[in-house]
């Protein structure tokens, strides 16, 4: 080695480093990001810590509005003790609400089997009921019963479900969906592009030549055809849903890899003898990443419109199962007597694409090499 | 001129073989069929309906009578709907959508055009970030949270208009659905229209008007917009295309009887030819429309020429 072959010690910025400056300095990507973890945490985390399930329904709350306050508000307490009266058979002489519990005294004509606080434990508004007092003729007792409190903080849906869980719950099923498809769509794009980019010539006519047919078919035709071969197993059609959108990536990632692929270093690969797999694979790929990731960011999003889409029109998530598109259908279907079931799950699902938008606009920035 | 129309015309027609013939094995490929739904179905019965329609024959004859039939304009009969054939119900339904999807179009060809002209002559002041605001939101938020929204608004809350249906095409019940399917329209011409609006601005010929002494109308009517107009026409083609075949969204939430509808419950009916002609008539009018697209090319753009 001679002296000329020092090397001057400036410390460099790998173009990773420094679109991980651009991204911080762009302050709508940055919030979008935290926005988003926010949103990913609450519906991964937020389930758990309702005190609902997803499932669950009170058959006492059908469509509740949301409140911050509990329930069940008086006339509902009114309105769940008749039908508790009604069932056991007995006549209401009178209720107060005391403390969190209510004391009610109820009738008959024949005297009252004390088993009748059974009525009262079975009501979703009840619970710990007991007999306090019974008259000397066992015609009227006092019950004691325990009321239950609910927080519906995004109301109720059609059956009585707590909407707060289920959008969450739905935002989960959404945003795997989301990344699943989208990582799916990825993977055979960056692979199909790269193959075909890389190996030139006949092959690559032929491989693009495939991609411009399947573009030219209608896409709704050939997700709906995927719904019926699938039927509603919903990860098997959404990994064809991923299978479709390729096609993109694909023609990305070739133009990436023509460009690339006259570089020294892959010359110098070749003639080092490393196989054509591993040349496309340590050298090509890698060098790809950049429009994979700002492509990526975009896809998600898009393919969450996709399955809302299709939840929508009753093809994607069944039942008891949701997602922000199974929500937001049902909220469109009830949007005279029940606003809130369109309002919640629509916020999040816009919310969360823009927070997307934002963050790929913003990778799109940091990482365009054009702008330097 | 109209050489290259006829010769464009001819040139079309590999591909809408390709897209009819991949589209028939695909979607027999899928298990079930017409008459299968039916639960208990005689099998007599069954065999009876299959051979009225032709449902019997090998495949790869019922794919050359399809195609004979398809050459003599005849789309088949309806299976789900027996009293209909698929031409009778495109007559029925195209007309909606095409209304509704015209509509749309023009609507977001001027409002889109006039925010991105203005965005781009006001270049990073309020009203252009306004625009691009107005833009990332219409192309961002879906089509099926904003039609409940609206018909929320302007239905339900301020009583103004029908919540949906068709009503024999009055005006009110037209405006919703319009403005449901122009708003992501409008969204996207407007930042295509700035962006190629600020590059038209700044090149030389514009340089040269201005220099002449020429209105700041004439220049951006006359001289600017003639160059940015061409990136809107390429999208516009597809976009209508799209458009005026109907919407799956709009028509089933609004209730319009159009011809959006038939893909999806064609499709899950199994009726073969209602599938078979949806994708006939959306392939023609992408055909259609990309070949208009060509054409104003050449007219808005004399360096373009037909050959």
């Amino acid at each position: 080695m001679t002296e000329t072959a020092v090397a001057v010690p400036v410390a460099g910025r790998s173009l990773w480093e420094d679109a991980w400056a651009r991204m911080k300095g762009n302050r709508a990507a940055v919030a979008s990001t935290f926005y988003l973890a926010l949103i990913v945490f609450a519906c991964v985390v937020g389930p758990w810590l309702t005190p609902h399930g997803f499932s669950t329904i009170y058959q006492d709350y059908v469509r509740v509005p949301p409140s911050l306050s509990h329930y069940p508000k008086p006339p509902t307490i009114e309105k769940s003790l008749q039908a508790v009266a009604s069932r056991a058979r007995v006549e209401l002489v009178d209720w107060k609400v005391e403390d969190g519990s209510i004391i009610t005294k109820v009738g008959a004509a024949k005297p009252i089997d004390e088993r009748v606080t059974r009525y009262f434990d079975r009501s979703s508004t009840f619970e710990g009921a007991a007999v306090v007092e019974k008259s000397s003729n066992g015609q009227e007792l006092t019950i004691r019963a325990a009321i239950e409190r609910h927080y519906f903080l995004f109301g109720t849906d059609n059956v009585g479900r707590d909407l707060l869980t289920r959008t969450l719950i739905a935002g989960r099923v959404s945003l795997s969906i989301g990344l699943l498809a989208g990582l799916v769509a990825v993977c055979i794009g960056v692979i199909y592009g790269a193959t075909s980019g890389y190996l030139g010539g006949r092959i690559d006519e032929v491989m693009m030549r495939i991609v411009d047919i399947l573009y030219s078919l209608p896409f709704i035709f050939f997700v709906i055809m995927l719904v019926v071969f699938f039927g509603r197993n919903f990860v098997l059609m959404f990994l064809a849903v991923g299978a479709v959108l390729w096609l993109d990536m694909a023609r990305i990632v070739r133009g990436q890899t023509l460009s690339i692929k006259r570089h020294e270093f892959v010359q110098a690969a070749d003639a080092l003898g490393v196989s054509q797999a591993g040349i496309l694979g340590r050298h090509i790929i890698p060098n790809t990443l950049g429009p994979v990731v700002v492509y990526m960011t975009l896809l998600v999003p898009q393919v969450i419109i996709l399955e809302s889409f299709l939840s929508f029109l009753g093809l994607g998530v069944q039942e008891p199962m949701s997602s922000w598109g199974v929500l937001i259908s049902q909220g469109a279907k009830n949007i005279g007597t029940a606003t809130w079931l369109l309002i919640f799950p629509s916020f999040f699902l816009t919310t969360t694409l823009f927070a997307l938008n934002f963050i790929g606009d913003g990778l799109r920035d940091a990482l365009d090499p054009k702008d330097r | 001129m109209l050489n290259y129309v006829v010769r464009r015309l001819f040139s079309a027609l590999p591909t809408l073989f390709l897209i009819v013939t991949i589209s028939f094995f695909l979607m027999r490929l899928a298990p079930g069929g017409p008459f299968n739904q039916e639960k208990g179905l005689n099998p007599v019965v069954k065999a009876n309906l299959e051979r009225q329609y032709n449902l019997d024959a090998p495949l790869w004859k019922q794919y050359l009578d399809y195609l004979n039939g398809l050459l003599h304009g005849d789309l088949g009969p309806s299976y789900a709907l027996p009293d209909f054939t698929v031409t009778e119900l495109f007559k029925a339904g195209l007309p909606i959508s095409l209304q509704l999807g015209a509509s749309a179009l023009v609507l977001a060809l001027i409002i889109g055009g006039a925010l991105g002209i203005t965005a781009a002559l006001r270049q990073n002041q309020t009203a252009d970030y306004s625009v691009i605001a107005v833009a990332t939101a219409g192309s961002t938020i879906p089509t099926f949270v904003i039609a409940p929204l609206l018909q929320l608004f302007f239905g339900l809350t301020l009583k103004l208009l029908p919540i949906g249906g068709w009503g024999g095409g009055d005006v009110s019940h037209k405006l919703m659905p319009i403005i449901t399917l122009a708003l992501p329209q409008i969204a996207i011409v407007a930042r295509l229209m700035r962006g190629s609006m600020i590059e038209s601005l700044r090149s030389h010929h514009i340089r040269t008007a201005r220099a002449l002494g020429l209105s700041d109308f004439s220049v951006v009517v006359k001289h600017a917009l003639r160059g940015a107009v061409l990136p809107i026409v390429s999208y516009a083609g597809p976009a209508a295309a799209a458009l005026l075949t109907g919407s799956i969204i709009v028509e089933t939430i609004f209730q319009i009887p159009g011809v959006g509808r038939y893909f999806v419950e064609a499709a899950l009916n199994r009726d073969y030819t209602l599938v078979m002609g949806t994708v006939v008539v959306i392939a023609v009018f992408t055909i259609l429309f990309n070949l208009i697209v060509d054409i104003l090319y050449g007219v808005l753009d004399p360096r373009v020429r037909y050959d």
